[in-house]
């Protein structure tokens, strides 16, 4: 199975299980894409006056089908998640926030129910279950989440000096990372995340009007002000380790691009701007009507990203951060992100969920840090939503690349965790697609 | 003259688990971008 497609003057072949991507001129793509279609084979050699050149392409053809890397068949035909093996927590150290964003998926960070937070006791016992349910991984990841994680920085702090205490006995490796809104970032907090955290994620919408239009503090008032210096500080102080600004894009700016370019304006390097994921009735959620802007706006990053590389001052957009030499293992992409399995949320109480955005969904609750996972239905379930759980996917171009997608904005769209949140889907392949090229673009420049 | 120009692509056709978990490294929404750590 490969993908076709034209963008920014290269016409790109992808060939989905192989993962091979060509760059080929009008006449390799014409034959490419006709070469199972003799009627139209024959056209084209009549088309073309040079037979010559038509048969020494054929061969090139053949040649790559022979080396696997064109119109590849499928090598794995199914796995399942190994399960017993936790490797990533999502702690939810605060069930509170100082800001009342509308669009929040968290409800505005109490998850539907109480304002709460986690105590360095339970803190410890999920570490000490992480450990404990490890196996022979050497990586644990711990995101610190909420709510407004610094909400509750104390425990933040002395969490990860518990963690690194242990380190050495348990020979493990912990990359902590954290997500804020930023409210509370002050000289102190910088300096520990900066010191400690593998990647912090800033949340910042983009231009003023935009940010504060949806992330407003409990009195109403915008928060825009009173975070950008303080990001900006943060970022300056970064030192070259990782953070991203993540932004959310709504009906109200599909044309998100504005909002990165004024990111880059305030001298953000790392970028990365989401849909917001809503029920289709919410005011702010995305239409059908905005795809065609939506798309021309992943087009045109795509040309920025080349541009300013070119300029010699670039920036990253997540989505477009691909390593086609040293990506991901195909078990990696047919088992897809871990939740449910390897990756598990933990609520300041303790209760275990599949993934963040799952908590506060009681039929999705899994166990809890003192028993472990004793609801093995539910980790069965995930274990089994695997890329090929969906036959929709298995048709599917983008497949080794999304690896079925978001369980949870499956369910929400779908009421099943291996259903298709269809427009997320028509999304993630214009970011491929733009995400493909942009390689295409910079090994051009080496041809 | 090169018709087609393949890019230095790893071949598809692991598991070791040691890569970062993707949702961790917006929160919401690809594997792809997850550089293998084996």
């Amino acid at each position: 199975m490969i993908h076709a497609y034209k963008l920014n003057g290269y016409n790109i072949i992808l060939d989905i299980h192989s993962g091979s991507v060509h760059a080929v001129d009008e006449l390799a793509y014409e034959l490419i894409t006709n070469y199972h279609n003799p009627a139209r084979l024959e056209e084209i050699r009549r088309e073309f006056a040079d037979a010559s050149d038509i048969d020494d392409t054929l061969e090139d053809i053949a040649a790559l089908i022979a080396q696997g890397k064109l119109f590849a068949e499928k090598t794995m035909q199914q796995v399942k998640r190994s399960t017993g093996v936790i490797k990533a927590l999502c702690l939810h150290v605060s069930h509170a926030c100082n800001l009342n964003c509308s669009y929040c998926f968290a409800a505005q960070g109490k998850y539907h129910g109480q304002r709460a937070l986690m105590s360095f006791e339970v803190g410890k016992q999920a570490l000490d279950f992480l450990i404990a349910n490890s196996g022979n991984r050497r990586n644990l990841e711990v995101d610190f989440f909420g709510g407004e994680p610094l909400m509750n920085w104390q425990v933040v702090k002395d969490l990860v000096s518990y963690a690194r205490s242990i380190e050495p006995v348990c020979q493990k490796h912990f990359r902590f990372t954290l997500t804020t809104n930023g409210v509370l970032l002050d000289e102190e907090v910088t300096a520990f995340a900066n010191a400690e955290m593998h990647n912090v994620v800033l949340s910042l919408d983009g231009r003023k009007e935009i940010h504060d239009r949806l992330r407003r503090t409990p009195a109403g008032n915008g928060s825009y002000d009173s975070i950008v210096p303080r990001f900006q500080e943060f970022v300056k102080r970064r030192a070259g380790k990782s953070y991203y600004m993540r932004g959310t894009f709504t009906h109200a700016n599909p044309d998100f691009m504005q909002d990165i370019l004024h990111m880059l304006d305030l001298g953000f390097r790392e970028l990365s701007m989401e849909p917001v994921v809503s029920p289709p009735d919410a005011p702010d959620a995305l239409t059908q009507e905005d795809l065609p802007t939506l798309f021309a706006q992943y087009e045109a990053l795509a040309l920025e990203m080349l541009r300013r590389e070119k300029a010699g001052d670039p920036f990253s957009f997540y989505h477009y951060m691909l390593d086609l030499s040293h990506g991901p293992c195909l078990h990696k992409r047919v088992a897809g992100c871990g939740s449910g399995t390897e990756y598990l949320a933990v609520t300041p109480w303790g209760d275990l969920y599949p993934c963040h955005q799952f908590v506060g969904k009681e039929q999705f609750k899994m166990g809890d840090i003192y028993q472990g996972v004793t609801n093995r239905a539910m980790e069965n379930a995930f274990a089994e939503n695997t890329l090929y759980a969906n036959p929709a996917c298995s048709d599917c171009w983008a497949q080794l690349y999304c690896s079925g997608g978001c369980a949870a904005n499956s369910f929400n769209a779908s009421g099943t965790i291996s259903g298709v949140y269809e427009y997320g889907c028509k999304l993630f392949k214009k970011r491929m697609e733009c995400a493909i090229m942009v390689q295409v673009a910079k090994a051009s420049e080496r041809f | 003259m090169n018709r087609i120009v393949t890019l230095d692509t790893r071949c598809l056709d692991g598991g070791c688990g040691e890569c970062q978990t993707s949702c961790q490294s917006c929160k919401t929404s690809g594997v792809a971008n997850q550089p293998c750590e084996n």
